[in-house]
């Protein structure tokens, strides 16, 4: 077993790797000077040679590879084109911001889905089956900012006004000081995400309920709690961990949008003004983050598929 | 088993005018009625769809997803009505004096659970004993009932761990565990090995007899009919067309389809015709020996000096595990060999080799003294036609996209030398060699039964009229009758064609219907080959010994 | 279900697909809904500005008035006008990149899942280093890179739906190669690439109709999305997304701006949606049928 986790991280590395290469190389594809787009047109020639020996730009491109890849691992990720600053001091605050916004959805979304999934799923053909199966295809089809936009004009500007739509904390304090503003933002997320959670966990129970070794159960007498908790409950797990590892690593993108929509102060806003800036050394860092987010949620999915299965525990792979 | 007829008579079960329909309605059990007795076996025979399975999950009083239970009752020895009862009270009843075995125990294990908790599940939802200790003891006792080894480590294996024959007999284990007094069995040996599958009938009638439990057999082998039941009921689309103790229905059947049932199932000592057609091929008698001086009348026979196919020193292997060992034969023009073996023997990739669909072989094929190159695509075309290859599944081998005339016609595109008017007429030609109408041309393999769909793939085989014929367990997903129909076919076109066959099956009983010629296949390697009467009377190696004797006769 | 007589041994004719898609209710419904967006954005840029009397980047008065049918948005453009003329590009868009992706998608699966071996290897590696990025975020490095532009916006999503398609389309794809009719056709040594494109393809066109139907609709959100962030279309074009960009702050005050264009898009992707999982139902029954 430890041996194949031990393979799955390997690859997880390479696939880190590779994908460091991609957004390394993008920046080359870059027309103009990154020190002139931070000095501006007035740099003197000494201040912008000044500034391209302190960022290693007249260096080959190798070695500016591996300086850059070497930053990452110590939390240095370069100076932001737009506001001269260094990127970790930017992002600092905006990344506990956006985990925080994550959690709680993830929090929420992920035990609800998987109950309203099971749920649907053992009251196959009925009316709670019908109206859960409906919702959640409704909402998987709309985008995100559709459900935010609706979401706001519904409780916070036409129908009723009652939650903020827009976030403002004041400089300094922190955004979870605020719970009210992050009602919204969270509430669109879960939304989002609940129904990809519900569908998957809905499809593989009826997939199992179906299966061989459930009858068998059955027909053996075992009360039907004991059959949903022992016998189909298990071999749902490593199928919907995959599903909620790709939703999670979606929040990390989708925050993006749900980001830009209500001001909230994370990553994602920053991403969005980094990329209309052309900022390429935040994208860069950011890019990287969100990758890196991407590959270790699938890999603990991963884990989880090879810990639940006695067939790969044991190493008896036929 | 057949001792106990007359002492035990005590109703254990009773199922009484049973109808089961679909949630749309439409009625597929239509009035079934039996009755199981203590220590005595009823099997319930019937083809595909007949209803067998529905019938006996309906002794559980369980039906699956899609069918309602809509009239009738099963009563148990105390009377009460197990239908009547709410799903607790059922429950209570499963698995505890009236249990199941699985036809498929790979399935119906939870591939989760280690087999000694699964065994324990049962004891424990059913408080068996007065604790874990006394649970645990019955555990050990009932896997050695079932011959299994009954110590801690074997009891904490996985079920992917066991065997296909293990696994099956974990399933009789937990089905025996709580002493019920009714025992479902559907289909318990299908997909075992004549030796294992010897073996596990042979512990169910122990188990059925010693402990006096009634038994209700669900099969669609009659052969294995006549080894463990004491009473038969034929069914047919829902019905119970004939009942009765089994010898007399096995030996003087009553009604018209369990008769055509009976002649369709091959015997090893070929004593009756399978089939209607009665022609004969080659120097050797196949069928019946009254029969035979007709036969021979009939048969064109060709005495070639030498061989057609000429295989030697076969040798295949997937890393290090070796499925073929040197495997060498000779087939005559127009012989019917008959290459036998059980599951892992290497018989499929031995047919495959010589068809040229699997091209890592080392030793050589070779073709009327040429000697083929191992893939087809590396063969000539001349090449491919002189060699044919049907597929064991006719669900798997049309592609369900295409008609069967563009199926057919395939091979033919293929060499190029025909227009389009030409192939029709070929393909016409060859869907009337296997008794498929014109009409057919146009159909999809989704609107033909399994049987019309193999005629159609040995049509497509037959286009290009091949020298040799490869059949790969052609009747194995069929139902007995249809697999009689189609070895009637390919015993009819080896001697209006004169081709040579060799014909892949892990069924012996085939044998004398079919062949001249019978190797036998074990591990790899060919361990008996001669004329098929002489190697089914004076079998050489043990193996064939030990396979002769364990297969279930009528 | 029709009856099967089983001694006859007769078998009944299943429908055709398209047949048991159209025959559901959902399946009507999301014809019906995507046929309303559909019309309003071909047809709408047609009408103007004969019907309201504005082009869609006419200024036609004061910014958030309520002149005219829905009044005017930020810069004072009739939202009619604007909301008419928005909807083509993002429906052209979004089919181009769909196609892109599924031309992309279905070659490499398929290949990976035929040849095997190395290619196999490749081709899925390097479908795990994409989809390490989610969408979103590799538009945003493509656009960063290279501009906000159409083409690279339906350059990038097609690349993004590419593996995603080819994964579905590598395991579909796997379950056909197994069967007996692909080996009876390596047989007769019919050529490789006749064996993807007769036997292969038409065995898995329904997990691909699944996929179309989905990936269009992810590509109308992500192409929506992007315009709505300001990175895709650029003003002053007219464009649902970018008209909700444009908007949102006057909610309030004006909420039509808003409220069309979202309305549009909701119902195109829902529609879609809906067409989607009739398609996977009816295409789930043929299996089961086979």
């Amino acid at each position: 077993m430890l041996g194949l986790i031990l393979r799955r991280l390997s690859i997880s590395a390479v696939i880190l790797l590779i994908v460091s290469m991609l957004v390394f190389v993008a920046t080359l594809l870059l027309p103009g000077d990154p020190a002139q787009a931070i000095l501006g047109q007035q740099a003197t020639p000494e201040r912008l040679e000044a500034l391209r020996e302190q960022m290693n730009l007249n260096d080959p491109f190798a070695q500016r590879y591996l300086h850059w890849l070497g930053g990452l691992f110590v939390g240095d990720f370069g100076v932001s084109a737009a506001s001269g600053g260094s990127v970790a001091a930017l992002l600092g605050d905006r990344i506990a911001a956006s985990l925080v916004l994550m959690a709680l959805a993830a929090a929420i979304s992920i035990p609800v889905g998987i109950l309203v999934g099971t749920y649907s799923a053992l009251r196959r053909g009925r009316a709670g089956d019908h109206a859960a199966t409906g919702i959640s295809l409704v909402l998987a089809a709309l985008p995100d900012f559709v459900i935010g936009i609706a979401l706001v004009t519904l409780f916070s500007t036409t129908v009723f006004t009652v939650l903020p739509s827009v976030t403002m904390a004041p400089p300094g304090e922190q955004v979870w000081d605020y719970p009210s503003q992050l009602i919204l933002p969270v509430l669109t997320l879960v939304l989002v995400v609940m129904p990809y959670i519900i569908r998957m966990m809905r499809t593989t129970m009826i997939e199992v309920l179906d299966s061989g070794y459930v009858e068998m159960a059955r027909l053996k007498g075992v009360p039907e709690r004991q059959v949903i908790v022992r016998h189909a409950l298990p071999h749902a797990i490593a199928p919907v961990a995959q599903v909620v590892a790709i939703q999670l690593a979606w929040l990390a993108g989708g925050i993006v949008v749900v980001e830009f929509l209500f001001r909230y102060p994370g990553v994602g806003q920053a991403l969005v003004d980094a990329v209309t800036n052309r900022d390429v050394q935040v994208v860069q860092a950011l890019a990287m983050l969100i990758a890196a987010v991407y590959v270790v949620v699938n890999l603990l999915a991963d884990i989880v598929g090879i810990v639940t299965n006695p067939k790969l525990r044991t190493g008896g792979i036929r | 088993m057949r001792t106990l007829i007359e002492q035990q008579t005590e109703v254990a079960l009773q199922a009484t005018d049973l109808r089961v329909a679909t949630a749309l309605g439409k009625e597929i059990l239509h009035g079934v009625s039996f009755t199981l007795q203590r220590g005595r076996m009823l099997a319930l025979v019937g083809e595909s769809g007949s209803g067998k399975t529905t019938a006996g999950l309906a002794c559980l009083g369980y039906f699956r997803t899609g069918l309602k239970h809509v009239g009738g009752t099963v009563e148990l020895s105390d009377g009460t009505d197990l239908l009547a009862l709410t799903d607790a009270g059922r429950r209570g009843l499963r698995g505890g004096s009236i249990s199941y075995v699985p036809q498929d125990p790979a399935l119906s294990l939870n591939p989760a659970m280690r087999i000694g908790t699964q065994i324990m599940e049962v004891l424990r939802v059913h408080g068996y004993g007065a604790s874990e200790q006394a649970r645990r003891n019955r555990l050990a006792e009932v896997l050695t009932d079932v011959g299994l080894p009954n110590d801690a480590a074997y009891q904490r294996r996985w079920p992917h761990e066991l065997s296909g024959g293990q696994q099956q007999r974990v399933g009789i284990a937990m089905a025996f565990a709580f002493r019920p007094e009714v025992m479902v069995m559907d289909e318990p040996t299908t997909g075992l090995d004549v030796t294992t599958q010897a073996l596990v009938l042979q512990t169910i009638h122990q188990l059925v007899t010693t402990h006096a439990v009634a038994g209700l057999y669900i099969t669609h082998d009659l052969a294995v009919v006549s080894e463990v039941a004491d009473e038969v009921a034929v069914m047919l689309a829902g019905r119970i067309v004939e009942q009765g103790r089994s010898d007399q229905v096995l030996h003087d059947p009553q009604h018209a389809y369990t008769r055509k049932l009976l002649n369709a199932v091959p015997d090893l000592a070929g004593r009756h015709h399978i089939g209607e057609v009665e022609a004969v091929t080659g120097a050797m008698p196949i069928v019946s020996r009254e029969r035979a001086a007709s036969a021979r009348v009939a048969t064109p026979v060709v005495a070639e000096p030498t061989s057609l196919l000429s295989v030697a020193d076969l040798r295949l292997s997937y890393g290090t595990n070796a499925v073929l060992n040197g495997i060498d034969f000779e087939l005559g023009r127009g012989e019917s060999l008959m290459l036998l073996g059980e599951s892992g023997s290497g018989k499929t990739t031995a047919a495959r080799c010589i068809a040229g669909l699997n091209d890592t072989y080392t030793g050589s094929v070779s073709l009327a003294g040429t000697t083929l190159q191992p893939g087809t695509r590396q063969r000539s075309a001349e090449e491919r036609h002189r060699i044919q290859y049907v597929f064991q599944s006719p669900m798997s081998s049309l592609n369900p996209r295409r008609t069967i005339g563009e199926s057919v016609e395939v091979p033919l595109h293929m060499s190029g030398t025909f227009s389009r008017k030409e192939r029709r007429a070929l393909v016409l030609e060859a869907l009337d060699q296997v008794q498929l109408a014109a009409s057919f041309i146009d159909r999809r393999p989704g609107q033909l039964s399994g049987g019309e769909r193999q005629r159609a793939a040995i049509a497509r085989a037959l286009v290009n009229a091949p020298s040799v014929l490869v059949c790969d367990e052609v009747t194995s997903a069929l139902d007995v009758s249809v697999q009689a129909s189609i070895i009637d076919l390919l015993r009819t076109l080896q001697v209006e064609t004169g081709m040579a066959m060799v014909f892949v099956t892990h069924n012996i009983a085939l044998a004398r219907h079919l062949s001249q010629r019978l190797a036998v296949l074990h591990a790899g390697r060919i361990v008996d080959i001669g004329p098929t009467d002489d190697v089914l009377e004076n079998p050489q190696h043990s193996y064939t010994r030990e396979l002769l004797t364990h297969v279930p006769t009528l | 279900m029709t009856t099967i007589d089983t001694a006859t041994e007769a078998i009944a004719v299943p429908p055709g697909l398209l047949r048991r898609i159209i025959r559901q209710r959902q399946a009507k419904i999301g014809l019906v809904l995507t046929g309303i967006v559909v019309l309003v954005a071909v047809v709408g840029p047609l009408l103007l500005p004969w019907l309201t009397g504005y082009t869609s980047t006419e200024f036609a008065g004061r910014p958030f008035q309520p002149d005219g049918v829905f009044g005017t948005d930020n810069l004072g453009r009739d939202i009619l006008s604007r909301f008419l003329g928005g909807g083509l590009t993002l429906l052209v868009f979004a089919a181009l990149a769909t196609a892109l992706g599924m031309v992309l998608g279905t070659a490499a699966g398929m290949l990976a899942a035929y040849q095997g071996g190395a290619l196999d290897g490749i081709i899925m590696r390097g479908n795990d280093v994409l989809l390490a990025l989610p969408q979103l975020v590799f538009a945003l490095l493509a656009i960063t890179v290279l501009g906000p532009q159409g083409w690279v916006v339906v350059l990038v999503i097609g690349i993004t739906h590419a593996p995603r398609i080819a994964r579905v389309t590598r395991s579909a794809a796997s379950a056909v190669i197994t069967e007996d009719f692909i080996r009876a056709s390596e047989m007769y040594a019919v050529p490789r690439w006749k064996i993807l494109l007769k036997d292969v393809l038409p065995n898995i066109t329904g997990p691909l109709m699944v996929e179309l139907g989905l990936r269009m609709t992810y590509s109308i959100a992500a192409i929506a999305s992007l315009s709505f962030l300001g990175l895709g279309m650029q003003p002053p074009t007219a464009d649902w997304g970018l008209m909700i960009n444009e908007n949102r702050i006057a909610l309030t005050v004006q909420p039509w701006g808003v409220i069309l264009p979202v309305l549009a898009i909701a119902i195109l992707t829902v529609g879609s949606n809906l067409i989607t999982d009739a398609v996977a139902r009816a295409s789930a029954t043929v299996e089961e049928n086979k």
